[in-house]
């Protein structure tokens, strides 16, 4: 009988703790408030694991008084009130309600210095980006003095690390909410209005954004990727994005672009360099360069990019993009010029 | 408990789960492809040569659809119709909100003009265009002037109000005066 407990809750242990690993994995890198990557999130972080600690901490005090109550020996036939037992109590219950109350405070003030260091990072020289969010995508410009510096792309924003970036933040449509947890808090997109958030990435890596605020029907796949570059590889991506596509190279590509020019295609997206700019849906200019389709939902491949050409209801329902019925050899010659534009 | 407070209660109870049933939401189905008309039997003159055969046109698949009716408002706009005929009110191009059609009132009519462009201004929308987009431009069209179900005709704008949202709108009963063109 206790042989088969012990083997049970043996059993129960080894589940639990193979729960927290893959929840812990669940949590570890790509999009993670744990592992900050730029001044703002470790602020925030450093908040959260002392929350965290002192919220354990106090866990385990309450359990173990809790314990201690329920178990303790208790005298019996203790009807009577004794005033020194009473005094005792008393104490024990303004010295908890005082703890308490310090316990807040430090919280308090461990938030305000939090909230302190966010505002006081240096915004000297910072990049400015313009995001703008659609059901259920991301539009993203990078403002220049110079309007043929000017670079639109959607659902992937590269930045320079050590570099700040003023993100102006702002809705086409509803209200969503633009949060890349290893890189800071969330803010809100608003339409009619232009909120603004101060992002720094330290280290060059990829990092998961994910609309933070319920916006419909496609709201769990409205993702985006920031790749946090070095300012070389930086200039670099953003030089290229400058040009608009370049023409097509072989016959297949033209025809493409013909049937791209002459289907429901040209009426919402843009190619720039071509005859198609309308702004209703992703620029599309430089599509193959990256990384995800459908607003970080399918990998950027071109079996994916034909499903979603074809049928994307089918994918991501409720989209806005139509339904396009083409031929084989249209959709291949389709398929052949958008992966050309690198 | 008295009996009338008891049969007060039963009432209450029995409405209650009559009204929970009457919740029925509509479904919205993403992938519907309407096997729509094609424009060809949309007949431009009442004339015809041999004997009058009334001839009936398709209705159009969303004129109790409120999602699609709301979906059609966005592309409006999208679009730019509203750049010509401006938010029903018309402008470079004739008003939509009046009882008075040049090419008919039809679902299946106003499918036809969208696809097919019309005379002084109106653009051929075919091919750059869904058919299931047009359907639902056609039922917000019509919503326009009151012809669809009022129920499930918008509420609200996104621009600036200037007129009755189409849900309040009345009924305009076409007539068979035809609009002139704007000049």
């Amino acid at each position: 009988m206790k042989a088969g407990w012990r083997w049970r809750s043996a059993a129960l242990v080894r589940v639990c703790l193979l729960v927290v690993s893959v929840l812990y994995t669940g949590c570890a890198g790509l999009q993670s408030a744990l592992h900050p990557a730029g001044p703002q999130a470790t602020h925030i972080s450093h908040l959260w694991w002392l929350m965290l600690w002192v919220c354990t901490g106090i866990f385990v005090l309450v359990m173990g008084f809790l314990l201690y109550a329920v178990f303790c020996p208790r005298q019996q036939n203790q009807t009577a009130i004794v005033p020194a037992t009473e005094r005792r109590t008393a104490r024990a219950v303004v010295a908890a309600v005082v703890i308490t109350g310090l316990v807040l405070c430090v919280f308090l003030v461990a938030d305000f210095w939090t909230d302190r260091a966010l505002a006081a990072l240096s915004t000297s020289q910072p990049l400015k980006i313009k995001v703008t969010g659609h059901q259920w995508w991301w539009g993203v410009e990078y403002e220049a003095t110079v309007p043929s510096q000017m670079v639109t792309t959607a659902n992937e924003l590269h930045i320079p690390v050590g570099r700040p970036v003023l993100l102006e933040l702002t809705s086409h449509d509803v209200i969503h909410s633009f949060w890349v947890p290893n890189l800071h808090g969330k803010k809100d997109l608003m339409p009619g209005y232009v909120t603004t958030l101060w992002i720094q990435a330290d280290q060059p890596g990829v990092f998961r954004g994910q609309c933070a605020e319920f916006c419909g029907h496609q709201h769990a796949h409205m993702a985006f990727l920031v790749i946090a570059e070095s300012p070389e590889a930086f200039s670099a991506w953003r030089e290229a994005q400058q040009h608009p596509a370049g023409a097509p190279s072989d016959t297949l590509q033209q025809r493409g672009q013909e049937v791209f020019l002459s289907s429901a295609c040209v009426l919402c997206h843009t190619i720039r360099g071509t005859p198609a700019g309308a702004k209703a849906a992703p620029d599309l200019t430089h599509l193959a360069s990256r990384h995800t389709l459908a607003a970080g939902m399918l990998p950027n491949v071109p079996g994916h990019l034909a499903g979603w050409i074809v049928d994307s209801q089918q994918i991501k329902p409720g989209n806005k993009m139509p339904p396009n019925s083409l031929t084989g050899s249209d959709l291949q010659a389709l398929l052949a010029y958008l992966t050309s534009l690198k | 408990m008295d009996w009338t407070r008891r049969i007060a209660v039963a009432v209450c109870t029995v409405a209650l789960g009559l009204a929970i049933a009457a919740c029925e939401r509509e479904e919205r189905r993403f992938r519907e492809t309407p096997s729509g008309v094609s424009p060809s039997n949309v007949r431009l003159s009442e004339i015809q040569p041999g004997p009058a055969v009334p001839t009936p046109l398709a209705a159009g698949p969303y004129e109790a659809n409120a999602y699609m009716i709301a979906e059609g408002k966005r592309l409006y706009t999208q679009f730019n119709c509203v750049g010509c005929h401006a938010h029903g009110g018309g402008g470079m191009g004739p008003p939509l909100m009046d009882d008075k059609w040049i090419y008919g009132s039809a679902p299946a009519n106003i499918f036809a003009t969208i696809v097919e462009g019309r005379p002084n201004g109106m653009p051929a929308f075919g091919g750059k265009l869904a058919n299931d987009q047009v359907w639902r431009l056609v039922a917000y069209v019509r919503s326009l002037s009151g012809l669809v179900h009022q129920d499930a005709a918008s509420g609200r704008s996104d621009h600036m109000q200037v007129k009755k949202p189409e849900m309040a709108t009345d009924r305009e009963t076409p007539t068979s005066t035809k609009a002139e063109h704007p000049q």
